[in-house]
């Protein structure tokens, strides 16, 4: 197109989007540099899920969990990495998203040409990213630890993409909705008492009948215990588990699409 | 590739936007002609941010009419977007993002970004390039800001008052960065609440009160038929009919605030000395004494009867 212009200069328009694919790949990478940057955030996704395997597989603490270290690493395997899909995937980005639309990241980006799903995309993305890396070291730990896993990996990996979705719907619920302080209060108190009552270090089974019912409808106690069925008890997949984490997921996502405010 | 000319790049009639009981915008029309630099000026709680958010497509106005390079910021929102460059009044940015990450993260949104190296290097953000946004200075923060409104090579910017808190000289740069997108064909809409900065910058002006446009024009325009004055203070209560009596012909004088003289007319030499010459016979220490061009100040005092910066 030919066209003649007085004057060309350093900021002459010429406007355009990136292709939608490099925006968002380029939007999962800085989500994922920064969360990986970030000490608190590394403190929950890296530090405390390693400790707890280390520390609960040498030491005989949950009577519940085994008898020799094998038996526990076995248990405590499976709950540490439902605890990292919680750690990324709810905590920490309901904190993160929290405070960047507090800090107006949200609404800045909104402007950009990168679409609010695309955004979205981006988000899952890097919650992706982190989550294989955290799912690779804690893995590589249990092994050192003799842990003997069995079972599909298949579906193991599928329940902890249900978990991601679930989580994530919770978290972005929360993070949409709540002040960023009450955001991060309420985010790490979840991860705490989710850490004691979900299923991840303490047997459901120590618990009375009828909290037990209760506890066990909640996504990282489907989590821990649909992983504990096929990488402990060499199960195939759990539809029960895998069910009630679909049931979080579409909820979750459906609650966070809606109230979710921008600003 | 090039869009159809329009024939404004904004074009807004009877805007209402309201927030429960508060009317924020009240009626407003703007129209701002492409490739220039448009100044929306007023005070504090006028209405200019929402303007401009309702031209950014932040949300829909309550009533009136408004095009955004032809297009509705809401309705076609996935169309305006890659074509405006946006500049928050704070905030917008990963607390922990370096300067040159979140640039160079931007420039990757869009697919022809000016070169992030030397727009960083031409408003002095290359020494903190590596430092977390959090770390920045106040100044450094809005050079950013402005780093990312324009790094997409936008057709229309909308920057929410750049220069509030930066020091004298980064604000120059910033006047600078404003000449060059105006001298490349770039429209600049920007809020302030200094009229020096709309003198400076801006080929039209729209004087924003209350949610509305009270006046708008070219600043010498506005600034026109006003013509220079003179002001000075002394004690509270002089003798104007004495004073005007020594004034030269067409000249005049009044005291609109206690103590605080404006004498208007052909302001020259002689005037001054006419008006100091006066002061001597009556006993009057003149104090601050000035002379200068009727400003856009000095319109938005008359406007409105309220200073522009309490």
């Amino acid at each position: 197109m030919t066209e003649t212009r007085t004057h060309t200069g350093r900021h002459t328009p010429r406007p355009g989007a990136a292709p939608l694919p490099r925006m968002i790949a380029a939007q999962a990478a800085l989500e994922t540099r920064m969360l990986l940057r970030h000490g608190e955030q590394l403190l929950l996704t890296v530090v405390i899920p390693t400790l707890l395997l280390v520390l609960f597989s040498a030491v005989d603490i949950v009577s519940a969990a085994g008898d020799t270290r094998a038996e526990r690493v076995d248990f405590l395997a499976p709950g540490v990495l439902a605890l990292a899909v919680l750690s990324t995937a709810f905590t920490g980005q309901a904190i993160a998203t929290g405070y960047e639309r507090r800090y107006g990241v949200l609404k800045r980006l909104a402007t950009s040409p990168l679409p609010r799903w695309g955004l979205m995309c981006g988000k899952t993305g890097a919650v992706l990213v982190t989550l294989l890396l955290q799912t690779a070291l804690l893995t590589g730990i249990a092994l050192a630890l003799g842990w003997s896993p069995r079972g599909n990996a298949l579906g193991a990996a599928l329940l902890m993409l249900l978990g991601t979705a679930a989580c994530s719907g919770l978290g972005l619920l929360m993070a949409g909705t709540l002040r960023a302080e009450a955001t991060l209060a309420a985010a790490n108190l979840v991860f705490v008492l989710l850490l004691f009552f979900g299923g991840v270090i303490i047997p459901l089974d120590d618990f009375p009948d009828e909290l037990r019912a209760v506890l066990e409808a909640l996504p990282v106690s489907a989590l821990s215990g649909g992983l504990r069925d096929i990488l402990r008890d060499g199960a195939g997949l759990p539809w029960a588990d895998a069910a009630t984490l679909a049931a979080w997921s579409a909820a979750g996502l459906a609650a966070a699409g809606h109230f979710f405010r921008w600003e | 590739m090039d869009a159809p000319p329009t024939a404004s790049a904004v074009e807004a009639v009877g805007l209402v936007k309201r927030y429960g009981a508060t009317t924020a915008v009240d009626g407003l029309d703007l129209t701002v002609r492409p490739g220039t630099v448009t100044a929306v000026l007023g005070p504090n709680g006028a209405g200019k941010t929402t303007t401009i958010e309702l031209c950014e497509g932040y949300r829909a106005p309550d009533a009136g009419r408004l095009r955004v390079l032809g297009l509705d910021p809401v309705a076609d929102a996935a169309a305006l977007r890659p074509r405006i460059g946006v500049m928050l009044q704070s905030g917008g940015v990963y607390p922990g993002v370096r300067a040159i990450e979140m640039l160079t993260h931007v420039a990757r949104l869009h697919a022809h970004p000016l070169d992030v190296a030397e727009l960083a290097e031409r408003l002095g953000l290359a020494s903190c390039g590596r430092t977390p946004y959090r770390r920045l200075s106040g100044g450094q923060r809005q050079r950013l800001a402005l780093a990312l409104a324009v790094v997409g090579r936008p057709e229309l910017v909308f920057l929410d008052e750049p220069t509030a808190g930066l020091d004298p000289q980064a604000r120059r740069a910033t006047w600078e960065l404003i000449g060059e997108l105006r001298a490349d064909g770039v429209t600049t809409v920007l809020s302030t609440h200094t009229m020096e900065e709309a003198e400076e910058l801006a080929d039209d002006v729209a004087i924003v009160d209350a949610g509305r446009v009270i006046a708008r024009g070219t600043p010498a325009e506005l600034c026109g038929g006003g013509g220079d004055v003179l002001r000075f203070a002394g004690r509270p209560g002089l003798d104007l009919v004495s004073l005007r009596q020594a004034l030269p012909v067409g000249g005049d004088a009044a005291e609109p605030s206690p103590g605080s003289y404006v004498v208007t007319g052909d302001v020259d030499p002689r005037l001054l000395a006419t008006v100091t010459a006066w002061c001597a016979q009556h006993g009057v220490l003149a104090d601050r004494i000035t002379t200068r061009r009727h400003t856009l100040e000095d319109v938005f005092l008359e406007l409105t009867g309220k200073e522009l910066r309490p």
